[in-house]
């Protein structure tokens, strides 16, 4: 105790009464954690506080996934079911086609995301005045709350008050009330990667930015030395320099909407019937309605799998555009 | 692009010619405009009357009022218009703002405490995270820490879960520790979601500060930790601001947890906005203030982040 005091009190010791080196090296040592013990009483909190929320957490949750329990009906003794609940998750047809809907969903957001992204990042590249203002306008949407995101799009596509049906009928004629984008079996998958699209379209564009960034010019005036044309230095070139960068923001956006939960759940809540049914909203079901805590603790472990084998792929492209 | 050799003498051979540019912009701001209107409408909503947020067709010229705001922070009963005449006159602008639509304000809502949970629980969290965050930052730039590769990735796997699984046992754990709806602990679960953030962002902070200060320091006989307060932090605040905010933001915008975690006491703004009922269904000015409110700050920070945003988004990887 009375060592950390001393640390925790440098005031006491100024530069000019500690020039000594011989004496300050010899204070270091008797006043002073070792290195060690300072890297280890640094990270152990933080490691601690993991284990507690994550981890531990996740360890009962395995165990829980091989027992039948229900919350509703929680006086029963708690049974081991072996495998059952995953086998039972992995023969169910409805499981496979939420996992359908949930691929559609994110093939769909994360391909509509990196053309007008990347387009985006092209065109502010050219540093034309005000880019910087734009951009941070360009930018709003992803920083807002994915659920009050969702709430507030219910309004706007509401088919008669909302201004989008207007705005369509404006262009196109049809009448407004004639189609509801979240009330349609054929509409509300497109209208849940319509939303998180002008979400997330900019995220996309701040990654690839940095990548066009980081191309250096003296590659394009080489090219302009061999009389390149500006389509040849773009394939050859500008496309090939940035997709480590495009990789990194594809596989992040896929593994946000794989999981996606808030922003759905307010918009269409899965519906209508279960079109927009994304996995998580599934997994919610599971067990916060139904209850099936054993059941739902498997279908959480096969999500986890997943993302943990998806985040091991992009903590590696992340290593590789690291710039030091 | 097709314009830059033509325009070789007059610039640089890279950058764009100025009818390139003029293009440019246009796009890009036509996109920005288009991307802006929901939220202008929603912060228009919020100074609608009741009937014209749900006009048909939808309006874009009204006559705006408060009501939407007044409804947002007042519970309200109907009254006849006899038991209204009778009433002392109004003492204030809402009172009489409500009485024209034969209407008494019975008390304050919810809105004040649901904003009060918000603040609490984001502003515990970030300073929780941030404090555990730089101490392990600190740790893994400046010492050979065993496996630190696979601790980072650990610590930064635990925030890519998927929040509905981490809900699950998490719902089981707090309610064997009677945390369930508490703010402690929607703390504590924050925490632990943004001090992998605040891990990886804090350590790019941290190693672009030169070793040499410190290593003067300690050779001037600063202990370790004296050279960390002294040297580290004062050269690290703007990315632990920076930071700071990104974890605020994180709890300030967070549902997944609040919604499954919280049903009263501790719940926060994002839960509680979908809810705010009228007579008849969703009360849509009063959502729209709530939602106005709400983002406010988002837009000032994100203003004031703008240089960071990069690094916030990709872990500290990228820098410009």
């Amino acid at each position: 105790m009375d060592q950390m005091t001393t640390i925790l009190q440098p005031d006491h010791v100024t530069i000019a009464g500690m020039s000594e080196p011989a004496k300050s090296r010899a204070a270091r040592r008797v006043r002073g954690l070792s290195d060690r013990a300072i890297a280890w009483l640094f990270v152990a909190p933080t490691i601690a506080l993991l284990l507690a929320i994550n981890i531990f957490p996740l360890v009962w949750m395995i165990r829980l996934s091989f027992t039948s329990l229900n919350l509703s009906m929680s006086y029963l003794p708690l049974r081991f079911v072996g495998l059952d609940n995953f086998t039972d998750i992995l023969t169910d047809e409805d499981v496979w086609f939420r996992l359908q809907t949930t691929a559609q969903f994110v093939i769909w957001s994360v391909a509509l995301q990196v053309v007008i992204g990347y387009g985006l990042a092209l065109l502010i590249n050219r540093q034309f005045r005000g880019h910087s203002f734009w951009t941070t306008i360009i930018l709003l949407p992803m920083m807002l709350s994915p659920a009050v995101v969702g709430n507030f799009w219910t309004l706007l596509l509401q088919p008669q008050i909302g201004p989008f049906n207007s705005l369509i009928s404006l262009f196109t004629g049809v009448p407004p009330s004639s189609f509801s984008m979240t009330g349609q079996v054929s509409l509300a998958p497109w209208t849940i990667v319509l939303v998180d699209t002008w979400m997330w379209a900019p995220y996309v564009m701040l990654i690839c930015l940095a990548g066009l960034r980081s191309i250096p010019d003296y590659i394009y005036e080489a090219a302009e030395v061999d009389r390149a044309s500006p389509w040849r230095q773009f394939w050859s070139i500008t496309l090939p320099m940035t997709v480590p960068f495009l990789m990194l923001a594809v596989l992040f956006r896929a593994i946000e909407n794989f999981k996606m939960f808030d922003m759905v759940n307010l918009l269409t809540s899965g519906g209508p019937g279960s079109t927009t049914e994304l996995v998580s909203i599934t997994l919610k079901r599971a067990a916060f309605e139904k209850w099936r805590t054993g059941y739902s603790s498997a279908l959480a472990i096969i999500l986890f799998v997943t993302v943990f084998g998806a985040a091991n792929i992009y903590v590696k492209v992340l290593n590789k555009v690291k710039q030091r | 692009m097709t314009a830059a050799v033509a325009n070789s003498t007059a610039h640089s051979i890279v950058e764009a010619s100025p009818r390139a540019k003029a293009v440019a912009g246009g796009l890009v701001i036509l996109y920005a405009v288009i991307t802006i209107l929901p939220l202008l409408w929603i912060v228009a909503t919020a100074f609608k009357s009741q009937s014209d947020a749900i006009a048909y067709p939808p309006k874009v010229i009204f006559e705006p009022t408060l009501e939407g705001y007044v409804n947002l922070f007042t519970v309200r009963t109907r009254q006849t218009p006899d038991f209204i005449a009778k009433l002392p006159p109004p003492e204030t602008w809402y009172d009489k703002l409500v009485r024209q639509r034969d209407m008494v304000i019975a008390g304050p809502s919810k809105v004040v405490p649901r904003f009060v949970n918000s603040l609490i629980i984001g502003f515990g969290s970030t300073f929780l995270a941030v404090f555990l965050g730089t101490l392990a930052a600190y740790a893994f730039s400046r010492f050979r820490i065993p496996l630190a590769d696979d601790l980072l990735f650990f610590i930064l796997s635990t925030r890519m879960m998927p929040p509905v699984a981490v809900a699950i046992p998490i719902y089981l754990m707090y309610r064997q520790l009677n945390l369930t709806d508490t703010r402690l602990g929607m703390i504590l679960l924050y925490t632990a979601v943004n001090v992998s953030l605040a891990v990886w962002l804090l350590k790019g902070f941290i190693d672009e500060i030169p070793r040499e200060y410190e290593e003067a320091a300690l050779v001037d006989g600063y202990t370790r930790l004296q050279a960390l307060r002294k040297v580290v932090l004062p050269q690290a605040v703007t990315g632990i601001a920076a930071t700071a905010i990104f974890c605020l933001i994180f709890s300030w915008n967070e549902y997944a947890f609040a919604v499954l975690l919280t049903s009263g006491e501790a719940q926060t703004m994002p839960p509680f906005i979908p809810f705010i009922i009228g007579e008849g269904g969703q009360d849509w000015p009063a959502v729209a203030a709530a939602t106005t409110l709400f983002v406010v700050p988002i837009v000032l920070f994100t203003v004031l982040l703008r240089k960071h945003l990069l690094r916030g988004i990709t872990f500290g990887a990228v820098r410009k």
